[in-house]
Protein backbone atom coordinates (compact mmCIF):
# COMPACT_ATOMS: atom_id res chain seq x y z
CA UNK A 1 0.00 0.00 0.00
CA UNK A 2 2.84 2.37 0.87
CA UNK A 3 4.57 1.59 -2.43
CA UNK A 4 1.31 2.19 -4.28
CA UNK A 5 0.98 5.65 -2.71
CA UNK A 6 4.63 6.44 -3.46
CA UNK A 7 4.12 5.49 -7.12
CA UNK A 8 0.88 7.48 -7.25
CA UNK A 9 2.56 10.60 -5.86
CA UNK A 10 5.59 10.24 -8.16
CA UNK A 11 3.54 9.91 -11.36
CA UNK A 12 0.95 12.55 -10.44
CA UNK A 13 3.65 15.07 -9.47
CA UNK A 14 5.46 14.42 -12.74
CA UNK A 15 2.32 14.91 -14.87
CA UNK A 16 1.26 18.04 -12.98
CA UNK A 17 4.75 19.52 -13.23
CA UNK A 18 4.69 18.90 -17.00
CA UNK A 19 1.29 20.60 -17.20
CA UNK A 20 2.52 23.59 -15.19
CA UNK A 21 5.42 23.96 -17.63
CA UNK A 22 3.57 23.29 -20.90
CA UNK A 23 0.29 25.00 -19.84
CA UNK A 24 -1.69 22.98 -22.39
CA UNK A 25 -4.73 22.75 -20.11
CA UNK A 26 -4.43 26.37 -18.94
CA UNK A 27 -3.85 27.90 -22.37
CA UNK A 28 -5.84 25.59 -24.63
CA UNK A 29 -8.36 23.46 -22.75
CA UNK A 30 -9.62 26.16 -20.35
CA UNK A 31 -10.38 28.68 -23.14
CA UNK A 32 -12.06 25.83 -25.03
CA UNK A 33 -14.24 25.13 -21.98
CA UNK A 34 -15.41 28.74 -21.79
CA UNK A 35 -15.93 28.82 -25.53
CA UNK A 36 -18.18 25.75 -25.31
CA UNK A 37 -20.35 27.47 -22.69
CA UNK A 38 -20.60 30.62 -24.81
CA UNK A 39 -21.42 28.64 -27.97
CA UNK A 40 -24.11 26.64 -26.16
CA UNK A 41 -25.67 29.94 -25.11
CA UNK A 42 -25.49 31.36 -28.63
CA UNK A 43 -26.75 28.17 -30.29
CA UNK A 44 -29.74 27.83 -27.96
CA UNK A 45 -30.57 31.50 -28.46
CA UNK A 46 -32.46 31.27 -25.22
CA UNK A 47 -33.45 33.70 -22.52
CA UNK A 48 -31.75 33.46 -19.13
CA UNK A 49 -34.48 31.28 -17.70
CA UNK A 50 -34.11 28.57 -20.35
CA UNK A 51 -30.31 28.71 -20.10
CA UNK A 52 -30.54 28.36 -16.32
CA UNK A 53 -32.64 25.23 -16.64
CA UNK A 54 -30.18 23.72 -19.17
CA UNK A 55 -27.10 24.87 -17.26
CA UNK A 56 -26.34 21.57 -15.42
CA UNK A 57 -26.42 19.51 -18.62
CA UNK A 58 -24.42 22.07 -20.57
CA UNK A 59 -21.89 22.26 -17.71
CA UNK A 60 -21.27 18.52 -17.71
CA UNK A 61 -21.18 18.29 -21.50
CA UNK A 62 -18.45 20.94 -21.43
CA UNK A 63 -16.61 18.99 -18.70
CA UNK A 64 -16.72 15.81 -20.79
CA UNK A 65 -15.41 17.57 -23.91
CA UNK A 66 -12.58 19.07 -21.87
CA UNK A 67 -11.90 15.70 -20.24
CA UNK A 68 -11.34 14.18 -23.68
CA UNK A 69 -8.64 16.76 -24.36
CA UNK A 70 -7.05 16.36 -20.92
CA UNK A 71 -6.99 12.57 -21.22
CA UNK A 72 -5.52 12.69 -24.72
CA UNK A 73 -2.82 15.03 -23.45
CA UNK A 74 -2.12 12.73 -20.49
CA UNK A 75 -1.67 9.74 -22.81
CA UNK A 76 0.38 11.75 -25.31
CA UNK A 77 2.94 12.66 -22.61
CA UNK A 78 3.89 8.98 -22.36
CA UNK A 79 3.82 8.29 -26.10
CA UNK A 80 5.91 11.26 -27.30
CA UNK A 81 9.37 9.75 -26.70
CA UNK A 82 8.25 6.23 -25.80
CA UNK A 83 8.36 7.03 -22.09
CA UNK A 84 5.60 4.43 -21.75
CA UNK A 85 8.20 1.76 -22.55
CA UNK A 86 10.41 3.03 -19.73
CA UNK A 87 7.45 3.05 -17.37
CA UNK A 88 6.62 -0.57 -18.11
CA UNK A 89 10.27 -1.48 -17.41
CA UNK A 90 10.44 0.61 -14.23
CA UNK A 91 9.52 -0.53 -10.76
CA UNK A 92 6.27 1.46 -10.82
CA UNK A 93 3.28 -0.81 -10.30
CA UNK A 94 0.59 -0.71 -13.02
CA UNK A 95 -2.00 0.29 -10.39
CA UNK A 96 0.25 3.06 -9.07
CA UNK A 97 0.84 4.32 -12.60
CA UNK A 98 -2.90 4.32 -13.32
CA UNK A 99 -3.81 6.07 -10.07
CA UNK A 100 -1.04 8.64 -10.51
CA UNK A 101 -2.12 9.56 -14.02
CA UNK A 102 -5.80 9.59 -13.03
CA UNK A 103 -5.01 11.85 -10.06
CA UNK A 104 -3.26 14.36 -12.32
CA UNK A 105 -6.23 14.36 -14.73
CA UNK A 106 -8.59 14.71 -11.75
CA UNK A 107 -6.76 17.80 -10.45
CA UNK A 108 -6.92 19.39 -13.90
CA UNK A 109 -10.63 18.56 -14.22
CA UNK A 110 -11.31 20.14 -10.82
CA UNK A 111 -9.67 23.38 -11.97
CA UNK A 112 -11.81 23.28 -15.12
CA UNK A 113 -14.97 22.59 -13.09
CA UNK A 114 -14.26 25.65 -10.91
CA UNK A 115 -13.80 27.74 -14.06
CA UNK A 116 -16.99 26.37 -15.64
CA UNK A 117 -18.96 26.93 -12.43
CA UNK A 118 -17.95 30.57 -12.60
CA UNK A 119 -18.95 30.46 -16.26
CA UNK A 120 -22.53 29.27 -15.69
CA UNK A 121 -22.98 31.73 -12.83
CA UNK A 122 -21.78 34.66 -14.93
CA UNK A 123 -23.06 33.68 -18.39
CA UNK A 124 -26.26 31.80 -17.54
CA UNK A 125 -27.03 33.59 -14.24
CA UNK A 126 -27.31 30.26 -12.40
CA UNK A 127 -27.57 30.49 -8.64
CA UNK A 128 -26.03 27.93 -6.32
CA UNK A 129 -28.58 26.68 -3.76
CA UNK A 130 -26.65 23.80 -2.19
CA UNK A 131 -22.89 24.36 -2.13
CA UNK A 132 -22.10 21.05 -0.41
CA UNK A 133 -24.01 19.01 -3.00
CA UNK A 134 -22.38 20.97 -5.81
CA UNK A 135 -18.85 20.41 -4.45
CA UNK A 136 -19.35 16.70 -3.71
CA UNK A 137 -20.90 16.13 -7.14
CA UNK A 138 -17.94 17.86 -8.78
CA UNK A 139 -15.53 15.68 -6.82
CA UNK A 140 -17.30 12.34 -7.41
CA UNK A 141 -17.97 12.95 -11.10
CA UNK A 142 -14.41 14.21 -11.50
CA UNK A 143 -13.03 10.99 -10.03
CA UNK A 144 -15.23 8.85 -12.29
CA UNK A 145 -14.35 10.80 -15.44
CA UNK A 146 -10.62 10.86 -14.62
CA UNK A 147 -10.54 7.11 -13.85
CA UNK A 148 -12.47 6.00 -16.94
CA UNK A 149 -10.65 8.54 -19.10
CA UNK A 150 -7.20 7.41 -17.98
CA UNK A 151 -8.01 3.75 -18.62
CA UNK A 152 -9.55 4.32 -22.05
CA UNK A 153 -6.85 6.88 -22.92
CA UNK A 154 -4.16 4.26 -22.29
CA UNK A 155 -6.15 1.69 -24.26
CA UNK A 156 -6.63 3.99 -27.26
CA UNK A 157 -2.99 5.14 -27.16
CA UNK A 158 -1.90 1.51 -27.32
CA UNK A 159 -3.93 1.10 -30.50
CA UNK A 160 -2.25 4.16 -32.03
CA UNK A 161 -5.50 5.94 -33.02
CA UNK A 162 -6.25 7.86 -29.82
CA UNK A 163 -7.55 11.12 -31.33
CA UNK A 164 -10.39 9.52 -33.23
CA UNK A 165 -11.10 6.42 -31.19
CA UNK A 166 -11.09 7.85 -27.69
CA UNK A 167 -14.41 9.77 -27.86
CA UNK A 168 -16.16 6.74 -29.36
CA UNK A 169 -14.84 4.49 -26.58
CA UNK A 170 -15.14 6.89 -23.68
CA UNK A 171 -18.33 8.90 -24.08
CA UNK A 172 -20.74 5.91 -23.93
CA UNK A 173 -19.01 4.70 -20.76
CA UNK A 174 -19.41 8.14 -19.21
CA UNK A 175 -23.12 8.46 -20.08
CA UNK A 176 -24.23 7.32 -16.57
CA UNK A 177 -21.84 9.88 -15.03
CA UNK A 178 -23.29 12.60 -17.25
CA UNK A 179 -26.83 11.71 -16.22
CA UNK A 180 -26.06 11.41 -12.50
CA UNK A 181 -23.96 14.59 -12.35
CA UNK A 182 -26.56 16.57 -14.29
CA UNK A 183 -29.38 15.48 -11.98
CA UNK A 184 -27.33 16.21 -8.85
CA UNK A 185 -26.40 19.62 -10.24
CA UNK A 186 -30.09 20.25 -11.04
CA UNK A 187 -30.77 19.97 -7.32
CA UNK A 188 -27.70 21.98 -6.31
CA UNK A 189 -28.73 24.78 -8.67
CA UNK A 190 -32.28 24.85 -7.32
CA UNK A 191 -34.34 22.74 -9.71
CA UNK A 192 -37.47 21.47 -7.94
CA UNK A 193 -38.48 17.79 -7.56
CA UNK A 194 -34.98 16.33 -7.94
CA UNK A 195 -33.23 14.51 -5.09
CA UNK A 196 -29.61 15.34 -5.85
CA UNK A 197 -28.23 13.32 -2.93
CA UNK A 198 -29.58 10.07 -4.38
CA UNK A 199 -27.85 10.85 -7.66
CA UNK A 200 -24.70 11.74 -5.73
CA UNK A 201 -24.75 8.27 -4.16
CA UNK A 202 -24.90 6.79 -7.68
CA UNK A 203 -21.94 8.96 -8.69
CA UNK A 204 -19.95 7.80 -5.66
CA UNK A 205 -20.61 4.19 -6.67
CA UNK A 206 -19.55 4.88 -10.24
CA UNK A 207 -16.39 6.67 -9.08
CA UNK A 208 -15.39 3.77 -6.82
CA UNK A 209 -16.18 1.15 -9.47
CA UNK A 210 -14.32 2.93 -12.25
CA UNK A 211 -11.27 3.58 -10.06
CA UNK A 212 -10.99 0.00 -8.81
CA UNK A 213 -11.70 -1.51 -12.22
CA UNK A 214 -9.22 0.88 -13.87
CA UNK A 215 -6.46 0.05 -11.39
CA UNK A 216 -6.96 -3.67 -11.97
CA UNK A 217 -7.43 -3.49 -15.75
CA UNK A 218 -4.44 -1.22 -16.29
CA UNK A 219 -2.13 -4.15 -15.49
CA UNK A 220 -3.33 -5.92 -18.65
CA UNK A 221 -2.53 -2.87 -20.77
CA UNK A 222 0.95 -2.44 -19.27
CA UNK A 223 1.68 -6.16 -19.62
CA UNK A 224 1.20 -6.06 -23.38
CA UNK B 1 25.64 -18.49 -15.06
CA UNK B 2 23.47 -17.72 -18.12
CA UNK B 3 21.64 -14.39 -18.01
CA UNK B 4 19.91 -15.01 -21.33
CA UNK B 5 18.90 -18.48 -22.57
CA UNK B 6 16.89 -18.74 -25.78
CA UNK B 7 16.18 -22.02 -27.54
CA UNK B 8 14.16 -22.13 -30.74
CA UNK B 9 12.52 -18.81 -29.94
CA UNK B 10 9.95 -17.46 -32.37
CA UNK B 11 8.57 -13.95 -31.87
CA UNK B 12 5.94 -12.28 -34.02
CA UNK B 13 5.49 -8.55 -34.58
CA UNK B 14 1.87 -8.57 -35.63
CA UNK B 15 1.92 -11.37 -38.18
CA UNK B 16 5.53 -10.80 -39.19
CA UNK B 17 7.96 -13.38 -37.76
CA UNK B 18 10.72 -11.08 -36.43
CA UNK B 19 12.59 -13.93 -34.73
CA UNK B 20 12.52 -17.36 -36.36
CA UNK B 21 13.82 -20.13 -34.13
CA UNK B 22 16.61 -18.18 -32.45
CA UNK B 23 19.15 -19.88 -30.19
CA UNK B 24 21.32 -17.68 -27.97
CA UNK B 25 22.99 -17.90 -24.57
CA UNK B 26 24.56 -14.90 -22.85
CA UNK B 27 26.55 -15.47 -19.68
CA UNK B 28 26.84 -13.11 -16.75
CA UNK B 29 29.53 -10.46 -17.24
CA UNK B 30 29.61 -10.75 -21.02
CA UNK B 31 29.37 -7.85 -23.45
CA UNK B 32 27.67 -9.15 -26.58
CA UNK B 33 27.57 -7.15 -29.79
CA UNK B 34 24.60 -7.87 -32.05
CA UNK B 35 25.23 -7.10 -35.69
CA UNK B 36 23.28 -7.68 -38.86
CA UNK B 37 21.41 -5.86 -41.59
CA UNK B 38 18.29 -3.78 -40.99
CA UNK B 39 15.33 -6.04 -40.26
CA UNK B 40 17.49 -8.93 -39.08
CA UNK B 41 15.81 -8.94 -35.66
CA UNK B 42 18.34 -7.08 -33.47
CA UNK B 43 15.87 -4.61 -31.97
CA UNK B 44 13.23 -7.30 -31.50
CA UNK B 45 15.78 -9.49 -29.74
CA UNK B 46 16.60 -6.63 -27.33
CA UNK B 47 12.89 -6.03 -26.67
CA UNK B 48 12.40 -9.77 -26.11
CA UNK B 49 15.27 -9.76 -23.58
CA UNK B 50 13.59 -6.84 -21.77
CA UNK B 51 10.27 -8.66 -21.45
CA UNK B 52 8.43 -6.23 -23.72
CA UNK B 53 7.90 -8.83 -26.45
CA UNK B 54 6.29 -12.16 -25.66
CA UNK B 55 7.89 -15.25 -27.25
CA UNK B 56 5.41 -17.07 -29.47
CA UNK B 57 7.29 -20.39 -29.40
CA UNK B 58 10.44 -21.85 -27.88
CA UNK B 59 12.13 -21.65 -24.51
CA UNK B 60 13.07 -18.17 -23.31
CA UNK B 61 14.64 -17.37 -19.95
CA UNK B 62 16.18 -14.08 -18.85
CA UNK B 63 17.77 -13.56 -15.41
CA UNK B 64 16.43 -16.97 -14.44
CA UNK B 65 12.83 -16.00 -15.22
CA UNK B 66 10.60 -17.66 -17.80
CA UNK B 67 9.56 -14.97 -20.28
CA UNK B 68 6.21 -16.59 -20.96
CA UNK B 69 5.03 -16.19 -17.37
CA UNK B 70 7.44 -13.91 -15.45
CA UNK B 71 7.96 -10.93 -17.71
CA UNK B 72 7.19 -8.41 -14.94
CA UNK B 73 10.03 -9.78 -12.80
CA UNK B 74 12.45 -9.44 -15.72
CA UNK B 75 11.40 -5.89 -16.57
CA UNK B 76 12.42 -4.49 -13.21
CA UNK B 77 15.96 -5.82 -13.56
CA UNK B 78 16.82 -4.75 -17.09
CA UNK B 79 17.42 -1.36 -18.72
CA UNK B 80 16.60 -0.83 -22.39
CA UNK B 81 17.95 2.03 -24.46
CA UNK B 82 15.86 2.08 -27.63
CA UNK B 83 15.86 4.49 -30.58
CA UNK B 84 13.50 6.78 -28.65
CA UNK B 85 14.97 8.08 -25.40
CA UNK B 86 12.00 7.81 -23.01
CA UNK B 87 12.37 11.43 -21.90
CA UNK B 88 9.84 14.11 -21.00
CA UNK B 89 10.41 17.29 -23.00
CA UNK B 90 8.93 19.59 -20.34
CA UNK B 91 11.11 18.33 -17.52
CA UNK B 92 14.73 19.34 -17.02
CA UNK B 93 17.61 16.93 -17.55
CA UNK B 94 17.94 16.49 -13.79
CA UNK B 95 14.18 16.05 -13.24
CA UNK B 96 14.08 13.36 -15.93
CA UNK B 97 16.96 11.39 -14.43
CA UNK B 98 15.56 11.85 -10.90
CA UNK B 99 12.13 10.63 -12.02
CA UNK B 100 13.54 7.41 -13.44
CA UNK B 101 15.68 6.91 -10.33
CA UNK B 102 12.64 7.21 -8.07
CA UNK B 103 10.59 5.06 -10.46
CA UNK B 104 13.18 2.33 -9.87
CA UNK B 105 12.23 2.42 -6.20
CA UNK B 106 15.18 4.40 -4.85
CA UNK B 107 14.52 6.52 -1.78
CA UNK B 108 15.01 10.24 -2.10
CA UNK B 109 18.52 10.27 -0.55
CA UNK B 110 19.80 7.32 -2.57
CA UNK B 111 18.14 8.70 -5.70
CA UNK B 112 19.75 12.09 -5.17
CA UNK B 113 23.23 10.54 -4.83
CA UNK B 114 22.76 8.35 -7.90
CA UNK B 115 21.39 11.23 -9.97
CA UNK B 116 24.35 13.39 -9.08
CA UNK B 117 26.72 10.56 -9.98
CA UNK B 118 24.97 9.80 -13.29
CA UNK B 119 24.81 13.44 -14.37
CA UNK B 120 28.51 13.86 -13.62
CA UNK B 121 29.39 10.57 -15.31
CA UNK B 122 27.54 11.44 -18.51
CA UNK B 123 28.81 15.01 -18.63
CA UNK B 124 25.45 16.57 -17.83
CA UNK B 125 26.32 18.47 -14.64
CA UNK B 126 26.20 22.21 -14.21
CA UNK B 127 23.75 24.47 -16.01
CA UNK B 128 22.88 21.72 -18.50
CA UNK B 129 21.23 19.72 -15.71
CA UNK B 130 18.66 22.47 -15.24
CA UNK B 131 17.76 22.88 -18.90
CA UNK B 132 14.48 21.57 -20.25
CA UNK B 133 15.02 18.48 -22.38
CA UNK B 134 13.16 20.11 -25.29
CA UNK B 135 15.96 22.72 -25.50
CA UNK B 136 19.00 20.42 -25.59
CA UNK B 137 20.74 18.78 -28.58
CA UNK B 138 20.17 15.23 -29.85
CA UNK B 139 23.49 14.09 -28.39
CA UNK B 140 22.68 15.58 -25.00
CA UNK B 141 19.28 13.85 -25.11
CA UNK B 142 21.03 10.54 -25.78
CA UNK B 143 23.34 11.08 -22.81
CA UNK B 144 20.34 12.00 -20.63
CA UNK B 145 18.64 8.74 -21.63
CA UNK B 146 21.79 6.81 -20.70
CA UNK B 147 21.96 8.64 -17.36
CA UNK B 148 18.33 7.66 -16.72
CA UNK B 149 19.30 4.01 -17.29
CA UNK B 150 22.54 4.22 -15.32
CA UNK B 151 20.82 5.37 -12.11
CA UNK B 152 18.92 2.08 -12.04
CA UNK B 153 22.12 -0.03 -12.01
CA UNK B 154 20.40 -2.90 -13.86
CA UNK B 155 21.58 -6.49 -14.01
CA UNK B 156 21.18 -6.57 -17.79
CA UNK B 157 21.84 -3.60 -20.09
CA UNK B 158 20.15 -3.70 -23.49
CA UNK B 159 21.51 -0.93 -25.71
CA UNK B 160 20.17 -0.25 -29.20
CA UNK B 161 22.59 2.01 -31.08
CA UNK B 162 23.96 3.70 -27.93
CA UNK B 163 26.46 5.81 -29.90
CA UNK B 164 23.85 7.28 -32.26
CA UNK B 165 23.94 11.07 -32.39
CA UNK B 166 26.91 11.38 -30.04
CA UNK B 167 30.14 13.27 -30.69
CA UNK B 168 33.56 11.72 -30.16
CA UNK B 169 33.65 12.64 -26.47
CA UNK B 170 30.13 11.30 -25.91
CA UNK B 171 31.03 8.02 -27.58
CA UNK B 172 34.01 7.66 -25.28
CA UNK B 173 31.75 8.23 -22.27
CA UNK B 174 29.37 5.49 -23.49
CA UNK B 175 32.29 3.07 -23.95
CA UNK B 176 33.55 3.65 -20.43
CA UNK B 177 30.01 3.36 -19.05
CA UNK B 178 29.67 -0.07 -20.69
CA UNK B 179 33.02 -1.17 -19.26
CA UNK B 180 32.03 0.05 -15.79
CA UNK B 181 28.71 -1.78 -15.99
CA UNK B 182 30.47 -5.06 -16.74
CA UNK B 183 33.12 -4.43 -14.07
CA UNK B 184 30.28 -3.92 -11.57
CA UNK B 185 28.87 -7.36 -12.40
CA UNK B 186 26.40 -6.39 -15.09
CA UNK B 187 25.83 -7.95 -18.50
CA UNK B 188 25.54 -5.91 -21.68
CA UNK B 189 23.89 -6.74 -25.00
CA UNK B 190 24.44 -3.99 -27.53
CA UNK B 191 23.17 -3.58 -31.06
CA UNK B 192 25.23 -1.24 -33.20
CA UNK B 193 26.17 -0.35 -36.73
CA UNK B 194 29.40 1.16 -35.37
CA UNK B 195 31.09 -2.21 -35.62
CA UNK B 196 34.73 -1.27 -35.20
CA UNK B 197 34.09 0.81 -32.12
CA UNK B 198 31.75 -1.68 -30.44
CA UNK B 199 33.82 -4.77 -31.31
CA UNK B 200 36.56 -3.33 -29.14
CA UNK B 201 34.23 -3.50 -26.15
CA UNK B 202 32.70 -6.89 -26.83
CA UNK B 203 33.53 -10.33 -25.54
CA UNK B 204 31.34 -11.85 -28.29
CA UNK B 205 30.04 -10.77 -31.67
CA UNK B 206 26.72 -12.35 -32.68
CA UNK B 207 25.46 -11.92 -36.23
CA UNK B 208 21.74 -12.07 -36.97
CA UNK B 209 20.02 -12.52 -40.31
CA UNK B 210 16.40 -13.33 -41.01
CA UNK B 211 15.54 -13.41 -37.32
CA UNK B 212 18.05 -16.03 -36.27
CA UNK B 213 21.73 -16.30 -35.26
CA UNK B 214 23.96 -17.05 -38.26
CA UNK B 215 27.37 -16.45 -36.66
CA UNK B 216 28.77 -16.28 -33.13
CA UNK B 217 32.45 -15.30 -32.69
CA UNK B 218 34.67 -14.19 -29.81
CA UNK B 219 35.09 -10.40 -29.68
CA UNK B 220 38.21 -8.28 -29.33
CA UNK B 221 37.66 -7.95 -25.57
CA UNK B 222 37.28 -11.74 -25.26
CA UNK B 223 39.98 -12.18 -22.63
CA UNK B 224 39.15 -9.07 -20.63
Amino acid sequence: MRELLTDLRLVAAKDLRIELRSRVVANQVAPFAVLVLVLFGVALDADQRTLRSFAPGLFWMAVLFCALLAVQRSAAIEQADEAAVGLSLSGISPAGLFLGKATAVFVQLLALEVLLTGGIVVLYRSSIEDVMLLVLTGLMAGVAVAAAGTLYGAMAAGLGVRETLLPILLLPVLAPVLIGATRAFDDALGAPAVDGWTWLALLAGLAATMTIFGALAHRLLVDD
Amino acid sequence: MPVVEFRGVVALLGRFPALTGLDLTVKSGETVLLQGPNGSGKSTLLRLCSGLVRPTRGEARVLDCDLTIERQSVRRRVALLSHAGGLYDDLTVMENVAFWAQAAGLGSVAASDRVEWALHRLGLSGSLANQLVRTISAGQRRRTSLAALAVRRPDLWLLDEPHAGLDQQGRGVVDSLIREAVAAGGTVVVSSHELERTRGLSSRVVTLAGGTVVDDQPGVDHDA
